[in-house]
């Protein structure tokens, strides 16, 4: 099919989150969170399988997962799980209506009700908390 | 070979009549619970030291304890049903097409059957004291 | 007395009077003869006031006729000139070149809609769309006889809806939606907000019918929330706000 038969921006469009501020770029970050966190979880599953190969298998993998570049990938699923989980319960709330806005009679310059301060507030503070365990889960893992 | 339950044909039936809002709720009620429960074994693994919650007596002692056992499985269940969910969504949203989504939507519901089933093989192999 | 210009005057006061020119970027793509989009360039005089739909119909005038764009009205109100301006769905009618602090101005069709030819897009999705949920008062008593009486409704009732019958259809939140840029089934932005404007009209009776119809795999759910859609309303219809209150009632947030 010819691309410009429906003319869709596509994945490039939808990665390019710059031009619609804060809201854009949390919608991004949810999906490649969510993605990597699904991916860290099938792997988490296999590491703990592991265990059924007794003692010798057991610490033969924690010797491949326990390294600085494996702890680095931890504190990397630390940053994504935090985000995920606090913007989730953001939009979670926002799916339900709660926080959007009351509908009322739209005045110029007409700035949208529902992206207000209290969702932007809510998208830095999953930045931050991610940052804030990120710096905790290092200190706990490099710090033993 | 890995074989999917008996129930998995049950299952893809069920889904396939479910409405969205059913599913998006059931997506919703998993991200809750498991926000609560994954808390509880981070904070196991935290309480323990990091690193010694990873030795083999202590991973085997944990599986063992019926109540933390119970919570691993509840999580690898919550968890994996939310997460095949999530990735069915985006597949769905990326391309369209009749065989495409009913693909995307059964191979979501194998993929979350078979990975509940590898984790809790480990869970239950460990805690009946099968290794 | 304040003087009025004639239309003849207006047409040609920008050549005249200008001290400033920018670039204006117009893409050229036509389907049956193009295999991909071109772009030609245009320097184009311009005041603090003129609009880009100004400028666009100053290349028609002055340089390319050939230029295809849809316009009507030039005040924001029958939604025809939707179109990409500096990357992001503007009005070009409402969307003064001043504003856009930029000597390059560039012009492309709205995405998310088949281009009939440069600037000019098919809005055959968004009506099919619109259509879909409904956009009428649905009621047992609809038909119109002798003794039909007003239906009576407090300004507090039409508060819940009044922002969304604003929408002039003019495509822009759907343009900017993240997920019609890869979603071709996706029911859309405006469609579902004038969804809610119906759900939320006390005088409607067809709730749980519309209800039905945005859920499904490519309905209301599909919407994450990002919230494009409203920053580019020019009408503050506030499309996410809408989505979200709809879907409520969905949760049973609302009833």
């Amino acid at each position: 099919m010819n691309p410009h038969d429906e003319h869709k921006e596509g994945i490039g469009g939808m990665a390019n989150p710059g031009r619609y501020g804060i809201e854009r770029i949390a919608y991004w970050l949810m999906r490649l969170t969510g993605l990597g966190l699904l991916g860290y979880f099938i792997a988490h599953i296999y590491e703990t399988s592991n265990i059924l190969r007794g003692q010798v298998g057991w610490d033969e993998f924690l010797d491949l997962t326990q390294t600085t570049e494996g702890h680095l990938f931890l504190t990397l699923v630390i940053g994504m799980c935090v985000f995920h989980t606090v913007n989730g319960i953001r939009v979670m709330l926002g799916h339900g209506g709660i926080g959007v806005g009351k509908p009322a009679r739209p005045d110029y310059p007409y700035l949208p009700a529902s992206q207000n301060s209290q969702h932007k507030i809510g998208i830095y503070s999953a930045i931050v908390l991610a940052a804030i365990a990120m710096v905790y889960g290092m200190a706990v893992m490099f710090g033993e | 070979m890995l074989r999917l339950p008996w129930y998995t044909e049950w299952l893809l039936c069920l889904v396939n009549k479910m409405r969205e809002s059913h599913i998006m709720k059931i997506h919703y009620g998993t991200a809750l619970a498991a926000i609560g429960l994954v808390a509880v074994h981070i904070l196991m693994r935290l309480t323990q030291g990091f690193a010694e919650s990873l030795e083999y007596e202590s991973v085997i002692e944990n599986y063992k304890f019926l109540p933390y056992a119970g919570l691993l499985e509840i999580i690898l269940i919550l968890l994996s049903i939310h997460g095949f969910n999530g990735l069915r969504v985006i597949l769905l949203e990326l391309k369209q097409g009749r065989i495409y989504e009913k693909a995307v939507s059964y191979g979501c519901v194998a993929a979350m059957i078979g990975l509940i089933a590898y984790g809790s093989r480990t869970i239950i192999m460990v805690n009946t004291g099968m290794i | 007395m304040a003087q009025t210009p004639s239309i003849a005057e207006e047409k040609t006061s920008s050549a005249v009077s200008s001290s400033k020119s920018i670039t204006l970027r117009i893409a050229r793509f036509n389907p049956q003869k193009d295999s991909d989009t071109s772009f030609m360039e245009f320097k184009v005089p311009v005041e603090k006031w003129t609009t880009v739909l100004e400028a666009i119909l100053d290349v028609k005038k002055h340089f390319d006729h050939s230029v295809a764009v849809r316009y009507s009205c030039r005040q924001a109100t029958c939604g025809s000139c939707g179109m990409v301006i500096n990357g992001k769905p503007r009005l070009a009618c409402f969307t003064k070149i001043s504003e856009l602090n930029s000597d390059t101005v560039t012009v492309e069709p709205m995405h998310n809609f088949p281009i009939i030819r440069d600037l000019a897009v098919r809005f055959d999705r968004l009506f099919n769309s619109h259509h879909k949920v409904k956009p009428y008062l649905i009621r047992d008593d609809t038909d119109v006889s002798s003794d039909t009486k007003e239906i009576l409704q407090s300004p507090e009732e039409l508060e819940q809806f009044i922002q969304f019958s604003n929408c002039i259809k003019c495509g822009l939140c759907n343009s900017a939606c993240p997920t019609m840029a890869t979603d071709s089934s996706f029911v859309g932005p405006q469609a579902l907000a004038q969804a809610y404007r119906y759900v939320a009209d006390s005088r409607d009776k067809g709730k749980d019918n519309r209800l039905k119809i945005i859920d499904e795999s490519h309905g209301i759910w599909r919407c994450h929330f990002a919230g494009s859609c409203s920053q580019v309303c020019p009408k503050g219809v506030d499309p996410a706000m809408g989505i979200q209150l709809l879907r409520g009632y969905m949760l049973g947030f609302r009833s």
